[in-house]
């Protein structure tokens, strides 16, 4: 049983919250750019946080689901519709009926959306993970992007766990009992929603650190961080986000020995312009670090796109662990609420 | 700053700061001399021996040893009174406690023998030929012969220093001085995989095939990355390196990456 791909969108790959534990081999964890996006999705169908599904990006996909199923679409806004006009509600859990195909366009703003269905993508897992991790080509379908043709195989109805069993055949008959032929229910309660600033906006906020080598940046550099923006450039990817503004300036010459980066990292090469590594980076890096971003801003960073202006703003390690911790905290909150919502159904 | 640790372990000292809220770097005090990568490669190893659960990954690299850790499973481990005597405060702290528990690891004695001390792996090597097209430039470059530059290359003894850039791709260092040679100044579209390359003091093997600017001086059957296998990468931080010259047909035969 499966997601027939008819359109593939301009950059579809299956994602989990990654695959880490192998970075000594020169594995990076790679995993959803917005991990709480995805996270939210699968808490929405049932499934475990780490389950996998589908990262849309920009432009999202044509799908048409080949049995009844349970999907949950979250992140940025790609106007998800059933073919035939109906808008599909994003940030719930929506039952589908089979022969259904769901047609999402481009994001208004943000870059990524996320797709879960009940029971996750069910690809084979490849050293510990289903994520496609497309430079090292292991994960998803073959370690690609989605392609037209392309059979997403996913949990057959009668194996559903019992919420999200229960859950579907309760939106099944709500569909039912509304006596047309419905292709599809949702439940009236559902996530907050999030919104993400485009380029016209004061722009995207990120929260940051200090990075190893921020001493080794003119004065004038580590200001410049700090008060000016920075555009998202063309060639960024889930590797890494290209950032055009102020050139910052290093004050040494000395080159560094290759040494562990993570997502987040703000590295700068010898032309002054910083990148922000991102999900898909390389365990190792040789550039200077002038920053890293707060891990709990990591799902900003993810919904930047090609355009959108970026500020940076200074944060304390104790704080930014804090934001972690509360960002946890309030996945629990939202499972609990999902979970009460599912059962009184 | 109290961001900023300091261990004294055997061997040297260790100085542990913060990656961003999600890692944190040991470094050493001397630079990527060979000892220094021993040494990182041993502390990789005890702290992986030991590993709690909070921490995601350890990756040793030239001259830090970087400590990828997860705070949430920390916290709730401290919660679950499996720290000893972890304070809630530094419960509420993650890097403070995560830098106190990984002092205390380090200073345990060594329980199990470390077995993965000192493994050396044999790599075959056929030098120059359409494997390795650099080589005869790079022996001019160095004023040796074609074969002499490779005895010198499969003459020397290395040492894994990291794994990185992709996976499997080892570091390797201890080549002798002057087998040195700068990066092409234009890489390579495709380097294919098993190519044995010099960059500047260190020499390499690609696992599959990618961009990249290093002079290729030969090729290898030998599999790098099997993403089949439960540790896929052959090769580990600390581990000695030998080349083995041998002939193109003879590496054919080698074809079943055994060693």
């Amino acid at each position: 049983m499966s997601l027939t791909v008819l359109e593939p969108g301009f950059y579809t790959t299956i994602q989990d919250l990654g695959r880490p534990g192998l970075r000594h081999a020169g594995l990076g964890a790679g995993g959803a750019m917005d991990s709480y996006a995805l996270r939210v999705a699968n808490l929405l169908t049932g499934n475990d946080p780490q389950a996998a599904g589908l990262e849309l990006t920009l432009s999202g996909p044509v799908l048409r689901a080949e049995q009844d199923m349970l999907v949950a679409i979250t992140g940025a806004d790609m106007g998800p519709r059933i073919e035939g006009g109906m808008e599909l509600p994003m940030w719930r859990p929506v039952w589908l009926a089979a022969g259904t195909v769901v047609r999402l366009g481009r994001a208004a703003a943000g870059c990524r959306a996320y797709l879960a269905v009940a029971g996750g993508i069910l690809v084979p897992p490849q050293l510990g993970g289903r994520g496609t991790d497309v430079r090292a080509r292991i994960g998803g379908l073959d370690g690609r992007p989605l392609a037209a043709g392309d059979a997403i195989p996913c949990m057959a109805a009668g194996d559903l766990p019992p919420p999200a069993a229960a859950l579907a055949a309760r939106l099944r008959q709500r569909a039912l009992a509304e006596g047309r032929r419905r292709m599809m229910a949702a439940p009236r309660w559902f996530a907050p929603p999030r919104a993400y600033g485009g380029a016209g906006t004061d722009g995207i906020v990120l929260r940051a650190m200090p990075g190893a080598e921020s001493g080794q940046f003119s004065e004038a550099a580590r200001t410049a961080l700090y008060r000016e923006p920075f555009r998202v450039a063309p060639a960024s990817d889930r590797m890494g986000l290209r950032l055009s503004g102020p050139m910052l300036e290093r004050t040494t010459r000395a080159e560094l020995l290759s040494h562990g980066v993570a997502p987040g990292t703000v590295q700068v090469p010898p032309g002054g312009s910083p990148i922000v590594l991102a999900a898909d980076c390389q365990t190792t890096g040789g550039y200077p670090k002038l920053a890293q971003v707060a891990y709990a801003d990591l799902p900003l960073l993810a919904q930047a796109r090609p355009g959108d202006i970026i500020r940076f703003q200074p944060v304390a390690l104790a704080e930014a662990q804090r934001l972690d911790l509360a960002r946890e905290q309030e996945l629990s909150v939202l499972a609990a609420g999902i979970k009460a919502a599912i059962n009184s159904l | 700053m109290h961001e900023e640790h300091t261990y004294e372990i055997a061997g040297g000292t260790l100085r542990a700061a913060p990656l961003g809220d999600r890692a944190i770097v040991l470094t050493a005090g001397n630079s990527g001399d060979n000892e220094t990568s021993q040494l990182l490669a041993q502390v990789g190893r005890r702290l992986r021996q030991v590993c709690p659960l909070w921490v995601e990954d350890i990756v040793p690299a030239y001259e830090t040893v970087t400590i990828y850790y997860d705070p949430f499973s920390l916290v709730k481990e401290a919660a679950a009174g499996n720290m000893g005597q972890a304070s809630h405060e530094e419960a509420s702290r993650p890097f403070a406690a995560a830098v106190r528990i990984i002092g205390r690891l380090l200073e345990l004695p060594e329980g199990q023998k470390d077995e993965a001390a000192g493994r050396l792996i044999h790599i075959p090597v056929c030098y120059g030929g359409s494997g390795g097209p650099d080589l005869e430039e790079a022996a001019a470059r160095s004023g040796l012969s074609a074969e002499a530059y490779a005895a010198m290359h499969a003459e020397a003894e290395y040492t894994v220093a990291m794994l990185g850039f992709m996976p499997g791709f080892p570091y390797l260092t201890g080549l002798p001085e002057r087998l040195a040679q700068p990066r092409r100044a234009e890489p390579r579209k495709s380097v294919p995989a098993g190519s044995v390359a010099v960059a500047a003091q260190q020499t390499g093997i690609y696992p599959v095939s990618v961009p990249g600017g290093w002079q290729i001086i030969g090729r290898t059957s030998v599999r790098l990355f099997d993403k089949d296998a439960a540790e896929p990468a052959l090769l580990r931080a600390g581990d000695r390196v030998k080349f083995v010259a041998v002939r193109e047909d003879e590496l054919v035969l080698e074809g079943a990456w055994s060693l």
